[in-house]
Formats: structure tokens, sequence, C-alpha cells
């Protein structure tokens, strides 16, 4: 920061108001860092010119943190967070407060939003490399985001108290269980009570609104730090710093304000698009994003016939049903359950390819992560599916369901793809890697 | 202060376009969200009028009906309470009920639709206790000028048995006069009139 | 990975997702329920039909009486005509029928409804009020193809009608049981009418799809206004979407 007084630049003519403006700015700015940040963060922070489609998915998805905060808090001026009422409160929401369904459909429609978009912002960085050097702490940041909204999205499902808000999270919970000696107290002392119940419901509604929310924007506020004092990566993977102009700024760069700040703005609308079709003609989305099931109050001694988790959960839950027990014992399927969540913090040091982008990179890693999403998808298609869904194998393998044998199939590669990329990452062939950026 | 940097009168044009037509569709969006916070259904429900069956009321006696959770008595007064209104008009603060506590049907005399029935809201217009009903006999608790109405323990406010705040009491207003009217001789509907809600 | 490859994926997904669900058994074959739940006529009959045969056992505890306003009907024809367990037009649908005895009377405790279409889908009620038939092996008399066992009678069976099913195994030419795709043996519903209703098979059809609607109606009042809503938003939306792209457009001409 300069020791004379910077006077700060308004760009917008006012007229008249130009002045008053001016000297605003002036008091604000000598008591409080707003201009220093308003350049380096916006006016003056540099992004690479070249981002493309898969660069948006990080400001909807802030966008999204937005609209499940405030519409999260107007629901909860109405939501009765008591096994006895919750589900009626919700219905009163519905149809009872003044535009309460306007929020409830948001509020749900944005749950799956926000995962969609987090999924393909993940995905932008296993295209281009974004976690590699100097970014790996940024991933971890990320995928730490990602974990406590898996959180989030459990704790807050359970607040509709229906049928698959309490059995997904009896199921859930009793995963705890399965774990050797400590299991069945630690599902207790989590629960609350010998079953999930009103105590369960009151402290997931606590985790739920203040608990996490604020662990999110913590998260959030420390990706963005870390990704500001690295700069973005790019598709083309490569390092826009290691460029610049004799004034220091990298030249394939340019301010993000104006330009990002626009561009995402028309990227938004576009979003908010998407989310309108959503939410005003088909909110429950066939049953993926409102379960019908859960149109059924929470009763403890009615199991539905079949329990699957949401949508976004499935290929995590495909993988835990997959692994068969150990003797006696689920905890196998829920180690290779949470291995499989926490294996993408790895990735910045299991990729050893001396390239960032898939642009650069040789066949195998594009055969490896086509393959990897297919399995992916597959895996969260058979977890919303029971498990005879495609009928039994043959008696030569034991009468086993097929999509049983799928989803061990696809387990194995999904696990593959991350183990053995430290080999075929480093055996695969790169391309030369262009000193500017290409668009 | 160096000037600012020349912007094309398109640019400018298309930046005041998009942030005003955006700038109305964030008010758009906010305005559901207050819509929220209005009194709900089960609100406007519970805060419905309320029908009272006054047949079973014996004159000097008072009704007490729970409306949008405050007590509103019907009281069938009897010509004595009637004459001690009239020899009210000096003591009470605002005899004339020019501070609007009623409908324009309740401001007259006797601050109600029929002589016979007064109805009021009970509740004490200085801090909201609920006045008590002390016919004008009780002098030796009262004080030799009580004519008859309504003492609130709280504070010491009295009012006559129309509703009309003395003078020197700590409440500043008459009692409120809700909207109501006559279904029939024996039915009064409390909260709403026949000119509407 | 660019986006044709992407987009590869995902129909190879939705292929493989579209012979994963043609292959899955299906339970009971459901009617494909013909409402129209902006048809203002057929919710008001449905309203009369519910409040008339279905209110006395189930309770619709979270509507309302005075939202059947959104139908067309005035407070004071809802309070002449519908009104039936409740004082005021601002009560909500409840029952006098205590939870504990209704569960002792008909073995499980008759649900509330007013979500009831959003639970089974417009189809399944459509079907399971038209699936009922004589038996005198339940305790009502009655039993259902789509529930099978319901405890629930065949409350509308005066319209209707008794009638009887019996199932008969479709066979070939030359006597053998014909088989689906999965190998199971195709087999022929026959209904037979023991005792005639008030009602021809096509009113009672009528019947049943006015109630069917209005039960989906009951399920969201809101629907209608949601896409009205939904609409205005999306025109909006549209509007906004060009002016983004005019000043993104604008801005980036400065960059090469």
């Amino acid at each position: 920061m300069a020791a004379t007084e910077k006077k700060p630049v308004v760009v917008t003519d006012l007229g008249v108001l130009n002045k008053p403006a001016s000297d605003l700015l002036t008091w604000v700015d000598a008591r409080f860092p707003l201009m220093e940040n308003w350049n380096a963060h916006l006016a003056q922070y540099y992004a690479p010119k070249n981002f493309n489609f898969w660069y948006y998915f990080g400001g909807f998805a802030m966008l999204v943190l937005v609209i499940q905060i405030v519409t999260g808090i107007f629901l909860t001026m109405h939501y009765k967070p008591d096994a006895a009422q919750a589900f009626a409160s919700v219905e009163y929401i519905m149809r009872e407060v003044s535009w309460g369904w306007l929020v409830r459909y948001m509020h749900s429609t944005g749950a799956s939003m926000f995962f969609l978009v987090v999924y393909l912002h993940m995905f932008r960085a296993m295209l281009y490399g974004s976690y590699q050097k100097p970014r790996e702490l940024l991933w971890i940041f990320g995928m730490l985001i990602y974990l406590v909204l898996m959180g989030e999205a459990f704790f807050g499902y359970l607040l509709p108290w229906g049928q698959m808000s309490f059995w997904g999270a009896q199921v859930i919970v009793n995963l705890f269980g399965a774990v050797p000696f400590i299991g069945p107290d630690l599902s207790l002392w989590i629960r609350g009570d010998y079953v999930i119940s009103d105590a369960t419901l009151n402290r997931f509604f606590a985790f739920h609104v203040i608990a996490l929310p604020l662990v999110l924007l913590g998260l959030v506020a420390a990706h963005l730090i870390a990704l500001h004092e690295v700069g973005s990566n790019n598709p083309d993977g490569i390092e826009i710093k290691a460029n610049k102009d004799a004034n220091g700024i990298p030249r394939d760069g340019i301010p993000f304000h104006p330009y990002y700040t626009v561009k995402d703005s028309f990227g938004a609308v576009v979003f908010l698009i998407v989310f309108s079709l959503i939410l005003f003609f088909a909110p429950e989305m066939g049953g993926y994003f409102l379960e019908a099931n859960n149109f059924v109050p929470a009763d403890p001694l009615k199991t539905p016939l079949h329990i699957a988790p949401v949508w976004y959960f499935t290929p995590y839950y495909s993988i835990l049903r997959a692994v068969p027990p150990l003797f006696n014992s689920q905890f196998p399927g829920v180690i290779a359950m949470g291995a499989a969540t926490m294996i993408f913090f790895a990735l910045p040091w299991l990729d050893r390819s001396p390239v960032k982008s898939i642009r650069y990179k040789g066949p195998i890693y594009k055969v490896a992560l086509a393959v990897f999403v297919v399995v992916f998808l597959v895996l969260g298609y058979l977890g919303t599916e029971a498990t005879n869904v495609w009928g039994q194998a043959g008696a030569w393998l034991g009468g086993v369901e097929r999509a049983t044998v799928v989803s061990r199939i696809c387990t194995v590669i999904y696990f593959a793809f991350f183990l053995l990329m430290p080999w075929y990452t480093k055996i695969d062939s790169v391309k030369p890697v262009p000193e500017r950026v290409t668009g | 202060m160096s000037n600012p940097p020349e912007m094309n009168p398109g640019r400018r044009r298309l930046i005041v376009m998009t942030a005003a037509a955006g700038g109305a569709c964030g008010v758009a969006a906010a305005l559901p969200f207050a819509a929220t916070m209005l009194p709900s259904e089960r609100a406007k429900a519970l805060g419905a009028p309320v029908e009272a069956d006054i047949s079973a009321l014996a004159p000097g006696d008072m009704q007490v009906v729970e409306w949008r959770g405050k007590p509103v008595w019907i009281i069938r007064r009897t010509k004595e309470m009637l004459e001690s209104i009239k020899k009210g008009d000096g003591i009470v603060a605002d005899p004339q009920s020019s501070v609007p506590q009623q409908p324009e049907y309740a401001k007259n005399d006797f601050r109600s639709i029929k002589e016979e029935y007064a109805v009021l809201v009970g509740v004490c217009t200085h801090l909201g206790c609920s006045p008590q009903l002390k016919s004008g006999e009780a002098k030796a608790e009262m004080g030799a000028d009580w004519i008859g109405g309504f003492y609130c323990p709280c504070h010491g406010s009295k009012f006559d048995f129309a509703g009309r705040v003395y003078k020197g009491a700590p409440a500043p207003i008459n009692l409120e006069v809700p909207k109501y009217a006559f279904l029939s001789d024996t039915r009064i509907v409390i909260g709403e009139d026949t000119k509407g809600a | 990975m660019n986006m044709k490859k992407f987009l590869m994926m995902l129909a190879l997904f939705g292929a493989t997702a579209a012979a994963a669900l043609s292959s899955a058994n299906e339970a009971v074959k459901l009617d494909r329920a013909p409402i129209d739940v902006g048809d203002l006529v057929s919710l008001q009959s449905g309203a009369r039909t519910f409040v008339n045969n279905c209110l006395n056992c189930h309770s619709a505890s979270l509507m309302r009486y005075n939202r059947l306003r959104d139908l067309g009907l005035t407070e004071a024809q809802i309070k002449d005509n519908l009104l039936f367990t409740a004082e005021k037009v601002g009560e909500n649908m409840n029952i006098a029928m205590p939870k504990g005895d209704a569960k002792e009377w008909f073995g499980a405790a008759p649900p509330d409804l007013s979500v009831i279409a959003r639970a089974r889908g417009a189809d399944w009620i459509y079907s399971y009020l038209r699936g009922f038939y004589r038996d005198d092996s339940r305790p009502t008399g009655w039993n259902n193809t789509v529930f099978p066992n319901v405890g629930m009678p065949h409350v509308l069976w005066t319209l209707q009608g008794q009638r009887s099913y019996s199932e008969e195994v479709v066979k070939t030419a030359g006597g053998e049981p014909l088989k689906d795709g999965h190998g199971n043996e195709l087999k022929k519903a026959k209904f037979e009418t023991l005792v005639p209703g008030s009602q021809s098979a096509l009113q009672y059809d009528h019947t049943v799809r006015d109630l069917t609607a209005f039960l989906v109606w009951m399920g969201e009042p809101g629907q209608l206004q949601r896409k009205q809503v939904g609409f205005i938003v999306l025109m909006v939306l549209g509007f906004m979407l060009v002016l983004a792209w005019l000043l993104k457009r604008e801005f980036w001409k400065d960059v090469h």
C-alpha cells in the first residue's frame, strides 16, 4: 500500500454526485481496506483470458450457496424441528405461508443443483489438473467443502421427517454401528436415542441450520483466499504468471472485473433459467429431487420396500453395497465407501503427469478419465435402484444379482483409476505445452 | 483526481440498462420473501371473527369472549349503568371519543350499536393488563366519586361502563371497541361488521 | 476432454439407464389417470365425492376448507355443500375418529390423504379406486388388484356395483401358457359384474378421474399458480439473458 493517500478512481459518471461519492469512498478507504481489496481481488486480479464453459461452475456454486442460505433462513421462520410437527410444518409452508411454496422449492432444487454444480466444478479440476502444484491446498479446501456439503445435505434431509428422511438417516447412522468395538455406542451418541427420534431431529436441525453453514462459509473463504494466492489455472494448464509484460501484468491475463464479472453474470442468468425450469415445472424431477415416499410421514414401524439415498450420494452407496460382508460385518463396505470419497484428496500426489491439462496428456489419461466418468454414472444409477434391478445372473455365478456384479466391477475400476494413476500418468505420452494460452 | 477513462456511450447504455433491469429483478425476487412474513392462513384462521351467543346474558352481567388472543367483554348494561355513563362526562378524559379507538357506529354517548350491550376489548390501554368490573356500589374500596365501571389492578387505571378512561389515570385513552355486528338479537359477531371484513 | 466426448458419454449413460429400466420387473400394471388438474369443474366434482365419501374415515388435516375457493367456489358454497367435519371454513379437514380406534377397527389407521397423490401418484390412485372386487375371505368382503388385502372396503361400491375377479392364464392355440420376455406367465384379468351399481363403467371412470384429479390438486394446491409464475419468470429471465449476453459481448470485444 502506497504511503501517499490514493484517491479512488470512480469510473462511473454520476454527474453532480461525483464529488460526494468520491469523498465518501476516500473516507471509508482511510479506515477500511476497501479499494486495496477491490483491486487485489477484482479490478486488478488477473485471471487467464481463456476460461471456458467448465469455469462457470465455481461462481455458480457461490450463487447456490447464497440461495440456500437465504431460502433456509426464511424456511426456518416457519419450520418446526419437532418430530410431531415437522412434516406438517413443511406442508404448512407449502400451503399456508404466502409464497412459502416458492421458498421451499428453491431450497430443494438448490440442494440438488449444488451437487450438480460441485461435481462439474470438481470435474473441471480433473480435466485441467487444477489440483496440481501449487494448487494442492486449494484442492484440499475444496474437498473439505465437498465433505461438509455432504454432511449438510444429510442433516438437512432428515428435517422434512418423511419415510425416506427417517429411514435414510437410520441406515446411515447404523453404518457407524458397524465400526468395531465402539460402533453401537457411537450410533447411540449420534442419535441421542435408541432409534432416530425427536432428539436426533433437533440436533440435526442445529447442525444443518448453523453449525455446518458456518464451517462452510469459513472453508469457502479459505478456498478463495488460497485461489487468489496462486492464481487460477486454465484449460491449457500453463501458468500465466510465467509470462508477464513490462508492468508485471500476465500477458494472458485479464482483470477479473469487469471481464469475468460480466461473463459470470451472463452465466448466472443461464443457470437461473435452468434452475427456474426445474423449480417451476419439475420440482420433484421424477422423484429424484423430492422423493415420492418422503410424502409419507416417518413411521418407525414400517420400513419402506426400497431405501435409497438422494441421487448425489448414490455412487458411494453403490460401493457400500457392492462390498460383501466380512466376518459378518458390513464394516468393509463402510470403509470402502469412506475411501471412495476420501481418495479424491490424494489426486495432487497421484497424478504424476508432467503436464496439467488433458489437452496435452496422452490417450491413456483420456481413456481413464472417460471410463471413470462412465463408472461413476453407472454406480450412481445403480445406487438409486434396488439390487435386483437387472435380475439374477446365471447359476454359474451362484445366482448373484447382475447389478451387484456390475457394481463390483465398477468399484474395482473406480479405485483403479486412482491407485494406478501414479503409474499410468507417468508412462502416458505428453504433447508439447504451449508458451501462451490457446483459448 | 484522475479523469475517468473514456467509455463509449453504447457500452455505458448497456451497463445502465442491464443494471436497472437486474436491480428490478432483484427487487421482484425479494418481494415473495418479504411476503412469507405476512400472517399465514393459519394466523388468519385463528384470528377469524368470533360469534357470541348472548341469549343467556342477564342485565348487569358480563360475558368474555376470546378474539385474536384478547378478551372481549360483552356487558348487558342496566339502567343505572347507563345513567352513570351520562353523569361521567366531567370525570373522563375523552368524553366524546375523539381518539379513534372505536368504529364509527360506536362513536356515540354509549360507545355501542345498542345502548344495552357494551362490547369492549378488555385490555387496559396503559400496559395491557385486563381490568376488573366494579359496580357503582363499590364506593368503599373505590372512593366516594366512583360511579361504576372497570378498575385495572396493575397501575390503578379506571374506566366507566362505556370504556372511557378516567382523567388522571395512567391509561391514556379509552378502551378499544372492536368491529362487531348483531347477527340477530341473540348473536353478536366480533371482528367483522357488515361493511366487509 | 471436449464437449462432444462428454455428450457422447451422457448418451451412453442414458442408453444404459433406458435399457435397465425396460428390463426391470414391474409390479402391478397401472392405468394412466386421464386427469386435467386445470379443469375446475372436474376438481369441484372430485371435491364433492371426496367430502361425501372419504372424509368419514380419512382426514386431510393439512388442507383447509377455505382453500376450496381456489376451485371457483364461494365461502357460502363451501359452507353449504362441503363443510362436513368442521364449524368454520377456515378450519382443517380433520375427522373425529381417533387414530387408535381406527387401527383397531380396520387393522391400519386410514392414512391422511392430504399428500397421498404425491406419495402414490395419480395413476396408482386412479387404478386403485377402480380395482376393487368382492372377496369373502376378507373381513370387509372386498379386495383390490392394486393393493392386495387392503383394509379399506369399497366405499364407492354403490356407484360401481359389485364385481368378482379372476385371473386366466393366457394360452396359445396349442394350449401352452404364454410368457413375457422375463419368463413370467401372462395372465388375463377378468372382472364380472355381480350387482350393477348406479353408474355405468364409463360414468364411474369419470367419477374416479375427477376424484383423482382433486386428490392431485389437494396434494399441491399451489401447482397452477406455480406454473403461471414460472412462465412469467422465464420470460423475464429470457429478456435478462439477451441483455446480459449483449453486455458480455460488448466488454469482451476488448479481449484478444
